[in-house]
């Protein structure tokens, strides 16, 4: 199989402006993937599914991955202008204006995302894997990603996975609801900060974690009554 | 067909089911088949919109056993997990097993000894075995043989959990496979007893077929009917011996070489026409290739050790970095997506189930038959709730 | 009444003197048609339990009906999830009386190891009344032979009036159960308090209801 990056090279050529960008994977597998612009996937899946060379005709995986919004502290040099209280000639003080250099750390947010990541193989020419990734703008309203169910019908039941665990939109596709939780659920139960109901009410267990489940439930439940 | 005609055919859309239109006026009738229904293997649930006998329309719903397997298995270490990958596929833990185990090792770069190997052959097509006969047993329950068929099948069954039971410890739910090799080693005596089960294997499949293969109300009711056509297969990724029933010769033991399954020769059963009783009849040409490599494994399995010496038990934190890995299980290509930022417990855990994604054509399949071959057609689809849901 | 030692005496002599409360109970305990319903792992096990090795026609219940209006006893064998939670409930009010429960295995009795799952009911008990408990993951083929034997043993000493008496033979007794809706976030109502009083230590006692929907007594 060409390198991702002979393929990239390839998508380039056969897309214009397809803006498609090598994610390296450090691990042991060497699994290297390819980011793509959502505005232009469909034709790059199309491409890749349809060039003789590459014919990744067989869309193994999607599936979502919840990236939450860090916050990354940096450590700044900035130059500041201090007073500071000098001795002047003759005892006396005096009053200066000093550019002095101080570390200061700045705090700002990375917004999160949610990505979508999808396997590909050839069956024709039984290589693989492939692997592209999509990412959201954001986590909470621009959730939008287009399906690539037109290309490979095997991304149909998955994206609606990924829409019902995850909350991706993927315009295009031609059923998207929810699979796997009921129709009337709120939530995205596979977000890194969804929080479960509290139902741990009596719990003879061995779980820890189970365990001080219900010792939180218990104690709000005590609250509520006093 | 030509590509050609194939491309327009795509861009307008083949990749949709076609349409059915119905025959007469008047309304049609929606029948919800399940989630509590003798034929649908446990929780699943089908809406059918019926026009006299016939499907124009089938809508499966999913979700009725969704217990959370993807969600806990971020919250718990990596072995952790292992257990849960038993309660998957709950009829082929070992694959399961074997699946998890193999992403796992790519993500870290780990080595299996060659006497681990073999004892993840042997006890994965022991698994196959045991799986592609239920599953016939169970497919001609729903035709209507209640009772024999599944009986032969699980008697063979029953023999094989057996040694499952005795080198494990559990009959269903193995958890025998670790990041780098097996749990417990074999015994000579297991091997003894695997190749007696193993020598009277033939003469099961042999009974078998010849109560079933040229059966006429089998034929009569199984070819040509839910034909999937191999293009359309490839597209919906459809995988295992549903796909090589439609004719596409892909077996990731030839393909990927995962193991050491290139030491082994067998060959990979594919049929014609991807209807139903070509289903049938790969499921048991694979057994019959199973007993070949169960026949020569058992034969060469070396001595040596059944842990990768560097691998690490305790304290076991993958550096940065994601691995898919994949494995032919007895329903379809089983996968298992890992990302590790580095801690303990995988950031991100994704199960790509064989069962639920081989559902996708089950509409297709449907369209146009009477309600009666609906539950036949996903019979011979082969899935297990507990992975479609997981 | 007649003495027990007679009974068996009498017996040996080829003469057989009941009871109609016994001679009932006897037809009852040896027919128990299960339902054909399985949920997960579980019943793989609960198949292979009536399959030609464990046998369970030996007991009198091979005939699984799929049907629950046919049906005696319901094995809830697997992970009952919270979507499927009110067809279990529904199914379950749907048998005829007599019926009887099993809770098969961990899933079934309190979530199991699925139990930290969002969407896992954790014990199908918090909406319906469960007589035989079988811990085990799966258990295995004896196991349910065993809960079954219990349930037999259960059925036996059932009296056909007075306190005890089975509920369809007990025209106050609740036999249906409300079932829950699957709303928002969880199903609602999270347990049904009638069959799942649940204890909160500090918290003064409720009112309890017994297996069979009775009230009893609430200090403890
Ligand atoms: S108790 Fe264990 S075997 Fe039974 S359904 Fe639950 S997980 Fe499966």
């Amino acid at each position: 199989m060409k390198t991702v990056e002979e393929i990239k090279a390839a998508i380039e050529a056969a897309v214009p402006g397809a803006g498609v960008t090598v994610v390296l994977n450090p691990s042991p597998s060497a699994q290297h993937s390819l980011r793509l612009e959502p505005a232009h996937a469909l034709a790059v899946a199309a491409f890749l599914r349809d060039d003789p060379e590459l014919a990744f005709d067989y869309l193994s995986n999607v599936t979502g991955v919840d990236w939450l919004d860090k916050e990354i502290a940096e450590k700044v040099k900035v130059t500041r202008q201090v007073t500071k209280t000098v001795d002047g000639p003759e005892g006396t003080k005096l009053e200066q204006v000093v550019d002095e250099i101080v570390e200061e750390t700045r705090k700002h947010v990375e917004p999160g995302s949610l990505e979508a990541v999808y396997h590909l193989y050839s069956v024709a020419l039984r290589h693989g894997p492939l692997v592209l990734r999509m990412r959201t703008v954001n986590r909470t309203d621009k959730v939008e990603l287009p399906s690539l169910t037109p290309v490979w019908r095997a991304a149909e039941l998955q994206e609606r996975e990924v829409f019902d665990l995850y909350g991706i939109v993927f315009t295009g596709h031609p059923d998207l609801r929810r699979i796997l939780m009921w129709d009337e659920f709120k939530d995205y139960p596979m977000r890194k900060d969804y929080v479960e109901p509290d139902d741990y009410e009596y719990e003879p267990t061995a779980h820890d974690a189970v365990l001080k489940r219900a010792q939180e439930h218990r104690s709000r439940e005590q609250g509520s009554r006093d | 067909m030509s590509v050609a005609e194939t491309r327009t055919e795509r861009s307008a859309g083949w990749n949709r089911p076609p349409a059915v239109e119905p025959e007469g006026e008047g309304e049609l009738l929606e029948v919800a088949m399940g989630p509590h229904h003798p034929s649908t293997h446990g929780v699943f649930r089908m809406d059918v919109s019926l026009d006299g006998e016939r499907v124009v329309r089938l809508k499966p719903v999913f979700g009725y056993l969704h217990r959370n397997h993807e969600k806990i298995a971020e919250g718990v270490a990596y072995l952790a997990s292992m257990p849960y990958t038993d309660r998957l596929d709950y009829f082929c833990s070992l694959t399961n097993n074997w699946a998890y185990a193999l992403a796992v090792e790519k993500l870290a770069g780990q080595e299996v000894p060659a006497r681990a190997e073999y004892i993840r052959v042997i006890l994965a097509e022991l698994t196959r075995i045991q799986n592609h006969a239920s599953t016939i047993g169970f497919l001609l329950q729903e035709m209507g043989a209640s009772g024999t068929p599944l009986m032969y099948a699980f008697r063979e069954r029953e023999k094989i959990l057996d040694l499952f039971e005795s080198l494990t410890g559990s009959r269903m739910m193995c958890n025998y496979m670790r990041f780098g090799g097996c749990r417990v080693d074999l015994s000579s005596a297991w091997i003894e007893a695997t190749k007696k089960v193993v020598a009277g294997l033939p003469a099961f499949v042999d009974e078998f077929e010849a109560l079933l293969t040229g059966n006429e109300i089998l034929m009569a009711r199984c070819q040509g009917v839910g034909v999937l056509k191999p293009d359309l297969a490839v597209n919906a990724g459809i995988s295992g011996p549903m796909l090589r029933a439609s004719g596409v010769n892909y077996d990731l033991r030839k393909v990927d070489h995962y193991g050491i399954y290139d030491r082994f020769q067998f060959r990979v059963p594919l049929g014609d026409h991807g209807d139903i009783y070509d289903r049938y009849m790969v499921r048991v040409l694979e057994m019959r290739e199973s007993i070949g490599i169960l026949n020569q494994a058992l034969q060469d399995i070396p001595l040596g050790p059944i842990m990768d010496a560097k691998a690490k038990l305790r304290g076991f934190r993958p550096k940065p970095g994601e691995a898919y890995g994949r494995i032919e299980a007895p329903k379809g290509e089983l996968g298992f997506y890992l990302i590790s930022d580095g801690g303990p417990n995988p950031y991100r855990y994704r199960v790509r189930p064989p069962s639920l994604i081989n559902l996708t054509v089950l509409e297709d399949m449907c369209l146009g038959h009477n309600v009666a071959d609906v539950v036949l057609i996903f019979g011979s689809v082969d899935i297990v709730l507990g992975e479609v849901d997981r | 009444m007649v003495d027990n030692e007679l009974k068996i005496e009498l017996g040996k002599q080829g003469i057989l003197v009941t009871t109609i409360e016994e001679l009932y109970n006897w037809g009852r305990r040896s027919s128990v048609w299960p339902m054909q319903f399985g949920l997960a792992c579980c019943a793989i096990e609960m198949i292979a339990t009536t399959m030609a090795r464990y046998d369970l026609a030996r007991f009198g219940a091979e005939v699984f009906r799929p049907s629950p209006r046919q049906a005696d006893l319901m094995i809830v064998s697997g992970t009952v999830t919270k979507k499927m939670a009110p067809q279990v409930v529904r199914l379950y009010n749907q048998m005829a009386e007599p019926k009887y429960v099993i809770a098969m295995g961990a899933c079934a009795i309190s979530g199991g190891p699925f139990k930290q799952g969002y969407n896992v009911l954790k014990g199908i008990d918090r909406y319906i009344p469960v007589d035989v408990h079988i811990p085990g993951c799966p258990p295995r083929p004896e196991a349910l032979i065993q809960a079954f034997m219990t349930l037999q043993k259960k059925i036996d000493g059932q009296p056909l009036t007075g306190e005890g008496r089975p509920r369809f033979l007990d025209a106050d007794a609740q036999c249906e159960f409300p079932v829950p809706e699957q709303g928002a976030h969880d199903l609602e109502p999270p347990s049904n308090q009638g069959v799942w009083p649940v204890e909160i230590q500090g918290v003064g006692s409720r009112e309890r209801r017994d297996i069979d929907g009775r009230q009893v007594s609430t200090d403890h």
